[in-house]
């Protein structure tokens, strides 16, 4: 079914037609139809859980749909492993990278086609100079084909990732949430790159959750929610979209943020350096959001990290409530006394137990809230799990699910309770929306509010400025390690942000 | 439309990446050449004379078991799999050398091949186990450690039998140090070894299995076929032990399991898989092997021996870890 605007293309080059698939007693989709042509960029949105993964995974064979058919250039087709898919020229890049973080970059994208030379062995040497033309004719030269995946930062790695796949000349690219650890001059290059593969006549599917990117780059949008196809659309706002997405309206999309009046600090800093930070100073209020904006990579995550007691050692100092504070390591931020708790944007790999039950991962650092003599007393601990669930909204079976099971942004939540169960007063929250839904982001935002209301302080870190704006009492933009500007109040909004951010620095030394 | 480019280049020097990704195999060579210097000195001031002829032909060739040894653990190591049944397969191996071996070059050839035969099917044995039946690596080859000591006792009950002297001569001369060919040409195979298709895919494999997998890496085969590898590798250490003993025994080759592990490790290859290489696991083999000959200058009681070799492997690996932790800091 096209949109009701009718925007009828030539045949579509890959169709899945009442494709259902079901996760156990989770119905992932149901009854769900799609369909892209050639020469087209085609939007997929939805919130999480809305089943585009799980289609994208039937259709580069990954998983086999339970019901339906998938055709391919009007061929019904059988994708019973991603080499059937690879055969039929469909190339994925999926959300969880598949990169191998101990080879180099030229041997990540070299690999199973790497120069021959004599018998059965490998030109390594010759390696190189390849992977560095395949780089250089895409545009990048910020990465050493012979430096180590794993020492590449996630951006990096994702456009690692997409190099690798787009160069195996797919007439099909699948594109998941490839946006979501790239940088806005990184978004530039890779729609440029879309671009380009459009014009060459080949079919690009991808997901986002900026609506903006979708709409800036897509020539069809379709909507899914609940398993299902909602629309397609050629043009289609974003209200309405919303609207599609979540099947509810919502009116605002940032909650009213109350005042802070509180003039007590919770947490100062003076004079914070070392690593790419230099002669940082600022405080904290209690009941106060602190947004920190900039130009992503300008030490704003050396700067949670080291309050955190993450990061490198640093020079100056740190006070809680007035009181000078040794943060050597994140133990020493943790306990109660300091009460400063880090939520990251990399969900999996700081912070959370992703085979471990929803349970554990709440209870962990709180263990001796509910111990006696170093037993755990499991009623009392599935009562806090519960009232922490109802509280975060928290989607799931059941509170003994394995958090790796959940949808980004209710890992997300899981952390943010954790630390509610710890009862920490100072939340660091780096761009914990990453990569999360419409409707998810929106409660994170209600349960900030909530946060704050209590007389807990929240510094947050945003790469959507729009969000730094809308949720800050008062921003301090970085810039190359240092705090730019501050701003307060009516000052604030997205265009100063960036304008502050930009500006070079004009403070008398 | 132009293309918006990304970023300045940025590289560094084919030599700079080398030796940053392969600080523990250079580590280990460095502390070889430490343990050659140390064990020098000590030798000239108890003798009065430097280290000649003798010592190294005597020297490596009592190495060789345990150099074969540690590159088939570490081929098992960077799939991201152990072998504890290695001593066992040697035990075998060095029975049958021991029992069956006519003096004549073609029933040498012919049990040689036979021999590392039995070997590639115990590592096949392994494999299928672990990689099919998806069994704990560390409890499949604890048990067939078991069984293939068990096969040794069968084939030979008695310790005895012996090793052609022809056989001897060839693989660790006793006058001469001829067995370091068998080094270099162990270098050499690693050489090679690496730039293959199936080399490359045990990389992979023990990097991430998944992502492998989505690279297209037959995964299954892969591990099987880096048991069967390291089978090989058991087996060929029997051998060399049943040259350098002459004689059979069937729990000769017990020891070798964790000497054969604690040399990889001491050569930098990590039990996570997907990191490391056999030429630090062969530094890591020929410097527990000189321990031996320095703790004997330094007068240390042989009861002691286990107990230094011990200390030795801790402190090295830790410097390896210090080393490592301040390249780190550094960055």
């Amino acid at each position: 079914m096209t949109g009701a605007d009718g925007t009828e293309r030539s045949s579509p080059i890959i169709e899945a037609v009442g494709v259902s698939k079901s996760f156990g007693a989770v119905r992932a989709l149901s009854e769900a139809s799609f369909g892209a042509g050639a020469g087209e960029v085609h939007g997929l949105v939805g919130e999480n859980g809305a089943g585009k993964s799980t289609l994208i995974k039937i259709l580069s064979g990954v998983l086999r749909p339970d019901s339906g058919e998938i055709r391919v250039e009007g061929q019904r087709v059988e994708l019973s492993s991603p080499q059937a898919a690879q055969a039929l020229g469909i190339r994925t890049v999926f959300q969880e990278l598949t990169l191998l973080p101990w080879m180099t970059v030229a041997e990540n994208l070299l690999i199973r086609r790497e120069p021959k030379g004599f018998g059965p062995l490998l030109r390594r040497r010759e390696m190189s100079s390849r992977a560095e033309e395949m780089l250089a004719s895409l545009g990048i030269e910020n990465i050493d084909p012979l430096e180590l995946v794993a020492n590449l930062p996630l951006d990096q790695r994702q456009i690692v990732e997409i190099v690798r796949t787009v160069t195996r000349e797919p007439k099909i690219l699948f594109l998941d949430e490839p946006t979501s650890s790239l940088a806005m001059r990184e978004v530039e290059w890779l729609f440029g790159l879309l671009n380009q593969m459009r014009g060459e006549g080949r079919c690009i599917v991808f997901t986002s959750h900026r609506w903006r990117e979708v709409e800036s780059v897509a020539d069809r949008i379709t909507i899914f929610r609940d398993g299902r196809h909602v629309e397609t659309h050629a043009e289609i706002d974003e209200d309405h979209a919303v609207t599609l997405m979540t099947g509810r309206k919502v009116e605002t999309m940032y909650p009213e943020l109350p005042p802070a009046d509180d003039e007590e600090v919770a947490l100062e800093v003076r004079n914070l350096g070392g690593g790419s930070l230099s002669d940082i100073s600022f405080s904290l209020h209690k009941g106060e959001i602190l947004g920190v904006g900039g130009l992503e990579g300008q030490g704003q995550r050396d700067l949670f990290l080291a309050l955190f007691g993450a990061g490198e050692k640093s020079e100056g100092d740190i006070l809680i409530d007035g009181k000078p504070a040794r943060i050597r390591n994140p133990n020493d931020a943790i306990r109660a006394k300091l009460g400063i708790a880090l939520v990251p944007e990399d969900r999996k790999s700081e912070g959370l137990l992703l085979p471990m039950s929803v349970r554990d991962n709440l209870t962990l650092p709180v263990m001796k809230l509910f111990s006696a003599g170093g037993v755990i007393r499991s009623r009392r601990e599935m009562r806090l799990v519960q009232q922490m669930v109802e509280r975060l909204q928290i989607r799931l079976r059941g509170s003994e699910q394995a958090v790796a099971t959940l949808s980004g942004g209710n890992q997300q939540k899981v952390l943010v309770g954790r630390w509610l169960l710890a009862d920490s007063r100072i939340l660091l929250l780096y761009d914990v929306t990453r990569g999360v839904d419409v409707a998810t982001k929106h409660d994170i935002y209600e349960l900030m509010l909530a946060l704050i209301s209590e007389g807990r302080s929240i510094l947050f870190y945003s790469s959507d400025t729009e969000e730094v704006a809308h949720l800050s009492h008062r921003v301090l933009v970085m810039r190359e390690g240092r705090i730019n500007a501050e701003l307060k109040g009516s000052e604030i909004d997205a265009e100063s942000i960036v304008t502050a951010a930009l500006r070079e620095e004009d403070v008398p030394a | 439309m132009s293309r918006p480019k990304l970023g300045q280049s940025v590289r560094r020097s084919r030599w700079s990446h080398f030796t940053a990704q392969n600080v523990p195999s250079l580590l280990a060579l460095l502390i070889l050449i430490a343990t050659l210097v140390f064990y020098a000195v000590l030798f000239s001031t108890s003798l009065g004379r430097l280290p000649g002829n003798f010592e190294l032909t005597s020297t490596t060739n009592n190495a060789m078991p345990l150099v074969f040894s540690a590159v088939g653990q570490t081929i098992v190591f960077l799939s991201r799999g152990i072998d504890l049944s290695v001593g066992g397969m040697m035990d075998i191996s060095n029975s049958l050398a021991a029992t069956r071996m006519g003096g004549s070059p073609g029933s040498m050839v012919l049990w040689s091949i036979i021999i590392l035969l039995v070997g590639a099917a115990g590592g096949l044995i392994n494999g299928l186990l672990v990689a099919l039946g998806r069994l704990q690596p560390i409890l499949v080859t604890l048990a067939t450690l078991s069984i293939f000591q068990g096969v040794a006792i069968k084939v030979l009950p008695q310790p005895g039998g012996k090793v052609p002297t022809g056989y001897t001569d060839f693989l660790t001369n006793p006058g001469h140090p001829w067995a370091l060919i068998f080094i270099g040409l162990l270098v050499l195979f690693w050489l090679a070894f690496r730039r293959t298709a199936f080399g490359v895919a045990i990389y992979a494999v023990g990097n991430d299995e998944e992502s492998a997998r989505a690279n297209g890496i037959r995964v299954v085969r892969t591990r099987v076929g880096a048991y069967v590898v390291g089978g090989m590798f058991a087996a060929a250490a029997g051998l060399f032990l049943a040259a350098t003993t002459t004689s059979g025994d069937a729990t000769a080759g017990d020891s070798y399991t964790l000497t054969s592990i604690a040399a990889a490790f001491l050569g930098g290859t990590t039990i996570f898989g997907g990191r490391g290489s056999a030429l630090g696991s062969i530094a890591g083999a020929l410097v527990l092997s000189i321990l031996i000959s320095v703790l004997f200058f330094a007068g240390i009681n042989q009861l002691y021996e286990d107990f230094y070799q011990g200390l030795f492997l801790v402190l090295a690996v830790a410097l390896s870890a210090l080393v490592g932790y301040f390249l780190r800091r550094k960055k």
